[in-house]
């Protein structure tokens, strides 16, 4: 965990006592909502449909049990009692008041977080594998670099007005987590010749346009990993385009300037900026962000708890066989822990759901969770002689669904409900499709796949990379969801096809029992996964089966 | 050509609460729908919206939004102004409950 120094303690006091300025001028009528905005979105405050909200970051995903409390704290104080974990590892507060808000960053400040950059044309929350620092898989922590990339971005002067957001993804793992392709960049940890360096991917990104990230360089050695990145985002930030805002995103410049114009251009102005690095403090400052990130003193003790366990009682073990996932050290696992019970809004935590989740973290965790881009939290680093206590207060505390992975443990968008951008809802959709599933008791027999919610264009909800993707439009004054099916977020990231068009919104929960029952019927094994029949089959057979008349008339 | 000039009513959130209001005949903002003022002359609303985006100390947003009249007053046309009506679906958190 990072531990912040006086100077960042000082930085994020100063801006909170600034903010509070701000909001007091705001409110005695001395600044226009005009001059305000820029202001309260640098400071994560959206006014939403219904109220204000409040975006808090979870740099890279990373918690501590304090923190964690800290969360629930806010949640019971300042809003209604519960918050909303995102698909960018931040957490929503959907009911703060104006006058709050400065109240609400003060208390996050106290335990080193903050809303800063979570919203406004700047370099966003830096993404990572939430399995960081415990896979097994993994080539190195990309924690450190995330967090360097956070002190670097954060109120960096050249790119606090850019032409559009920015999003960096990273991973230290093969098998990519993060879903880096689907980044303005996305970087991947490598090793060379027992060298430690970075892939670059650069133009990634969903929304109305949907692109999967291209390798801008293919290694990068770390003493040159910032100055590169600085490199790219200022070529960007001159060149990229400004007059539309759906044409700004990096994405478009690498479509219509081209990949290798663009790195010719990045490599011009690396040349310049390396030499503003030439004392090397940002290498040194990654060497001691680095010391933060230690493993925990891993203990070794035996697993008979678990193994006695996983065979007496079926609960916990059809929990285990979903939610724990390998770990690098002997005896440990990673769990998961599921927000999406069905019926459930997908992402939800209660602060007194968050409360259990700190003290399960501090007990049995090395005091450590993640929150992931798929709306769960994770205990990183558990003992599996803890697992059946650690179930059971899951379990008490209504969190031991076991659905990870499966078609219930859904992404959604907060959709309509919330969102004032939002074309229709999704979290309805997502509780009804978790729902039917869950009575026809076929969520286990299908297995892996993964349901990705959207309820509008922006993509917040991932589903170009769903296995089944849905968005929902505005169709005429009607909510009308299509499906894309085949996307994949892993590192052979797709975006998914269009089955054809859209489904109402009391139709689209059949929509999807009808895709589900095509593969069910068409599968070669039931080792087969969705997606592996998807890409055997291709779309037409689910076509057909949605679209039965359209067939009828073409014969 | 012009599209028909369809009825309104002007909507906002209120600036501390954050929470939805309307704009009624006697200037006021209040939370309930159908008590806002029902717009059917598009040049007497545009004057209408022109006076509430001053009202700046007191909402954020104003825009004219579709309504019809119904029995007990102007009632939403589109659905996302039904939702901004009561609040979100997933939870009783809105103004479904508050009142």
């Amino acid at each position: 965990m990072y531990r912040y120094s006086d100077f960042d303690r000082d930085f994020l006091t100063e801006r909170n006592r600034q903010f509070r300025a701000q909001v007091e001028r705001r409110i005695d009528g001395s600044l226009t909502e005009d001059e305000f905005k820029p202001l309260r979105l640098m400071n994560g405050l959206y006014l939403q449909l219904h109220a204000y909200m409040l975006r808090v970051a979870i740099p890279y995903g990373t918690l501590n049990s304090a923190q964690m409390r800290q969360l629930a704290y806010l949640a019971e104080t300042w809003d209604k009692g519960y918050g909303h974990f995102t698909t960018r590892q931040n957490i929503q507060y959907n009911w703060p008041r104006l006058r709050d808000v400065p109240d609400m960053l003060d208390a996050l400040a106290e335990v080193g977080l903050h809303a800063i950059q979570t919203s406004g044309n700047t370099i966003r929350n830096v993404t990572a594998d939430h399995f960081a620092g415990a896979a097994a898989d993994e080539v190195a922590d990309p924690r450190p670099v995330a967090e360097l990339l956070r002190q670097w971005s954060t109120d960096h002067p050249e790119f606090q007005f850019m032409p559009r957001k920015f999003k960096i993804a990273i991973t230290g793992a093969p098998n990519d987590r993060a879903v880096t392709a689907a980044h303005d960049i996305g970087l991947r940890i490598v090793e060379r010749d027992g060298e430690i360096g970075y892939q670059v991917l650069v133009g990634g990104g969903l929304g109305r346009t949907p692109m999967i990230g291209k390798v801008l360089a293919a290694f990068i050695p770390a003493d040159d990993l910032l100055p590169y990145l600085e490199a790219t985002v200022a070529v960007w930030n001159v060149i990229g385009r400004r007059d539309n805002k759906y044409k700004a995103r990096i994405k478009i410049l690498v479509h219509e300037f081209g990949l290798e114009n663009l790195r010719h251009e990045v490599e011009k102005e690396f040349a310049l900026r390396k030499p503003l690095y030439a004392g090397g403090k940002d290498v040194a400052l990654l060497e001691e962000i680095k010391t933060h990130f230690a493993a925990p003193d891993f203990e070794t003790a035996p697993t008979d708890a678990f193994d006695v366990a996983y065979q007496a009682d079926p609960v916990f073990r059809s929990w285990a066989d979903t939610n724990l996932s390998e770990h690098r050290a002997e005896g440990y696992t990673i769990v998961t822990i599921s927000l999406k019970k069905q019926g459930d809004t997908p992402g939800d935590a209660t602060a007194e759901q968050m409360r259990v989740m700190a003290d399960l973290a501090e007990r049995y965790g090395h005091d450590e969770l993640r929150i992931s881009h798929e709306q769960n939290v994770i205990l990183p680093h558990v003992h599996k002689r803890h697992l059946p206590q650690i179930h059971a207060d899951l379990r008490a505390a209504g969190l031991a669904t076991a659905n990870i992975g499966l078609i219930s443990d859904i992404i959604a968008c907060p959709g309509m409900d919330y969102c004032a951008l939002a074309t229709a809802r999704s979290i309805p959709v997502a509780q009804e499709i978790a729902t039917r599933f869950e009575e026809l008791k076929l969520e286990h027999e299908v297995g892996p796949l993964k349901i990705k919610i959207s309820g509008c264009i922006n993509a917040c909800g991932h589903h170009h990379v769903g296995h089944i993707g849905i968005l929902g439009l505005d169709r005429a004054g009607v909510e009308n969801y299509q499906i894309t099916l085949g996307g994949d977020g892993t590192e052979d990231a797709v975006i998914g096809t269009r089955t054809g068009p859209g489904f109402a919104y009391d139709e689209i929960v059949g929509a999807i029992e009808t895709i589900v029952r095509t593969y069910l019927d068409m599968r070669d094994s039931a080792e087969e996964t969705f997606l592996q029949a998807y890409r055997r089959v291709g779309i037409a057979p689910f076509k057909a089966a949605l679209y039965p008349e359209t067939k009828t008339r073409a014969a | 050509m012009p599209r028909d000039f369809t009825p309104k009513v002007i909507t906002a959130n209120h600036l501390l609460e954050g929470d939805v209001v309307y704009l009624t005949a006697d200037d006021r903002w209040t939370r309930y729908h159908a008590e806002a003022e029902l717009i059917t002359d598009e040049a007497h609303a545009q004057i209408r919206l022109l006076d509430a985006q001053r009202q700046a100390d007191t909402i954020v947003g104003a825009y004219l939004a579709d309504a019809q009249d119904g029995p007990k007053g102007p009632e939403p046309t589109h659905f996302r102004e039904v939702f901004r009506t009561r609040g979100p679906s997933n939870y009783a958190h809105g103004k479904q409950v508050e009142l």
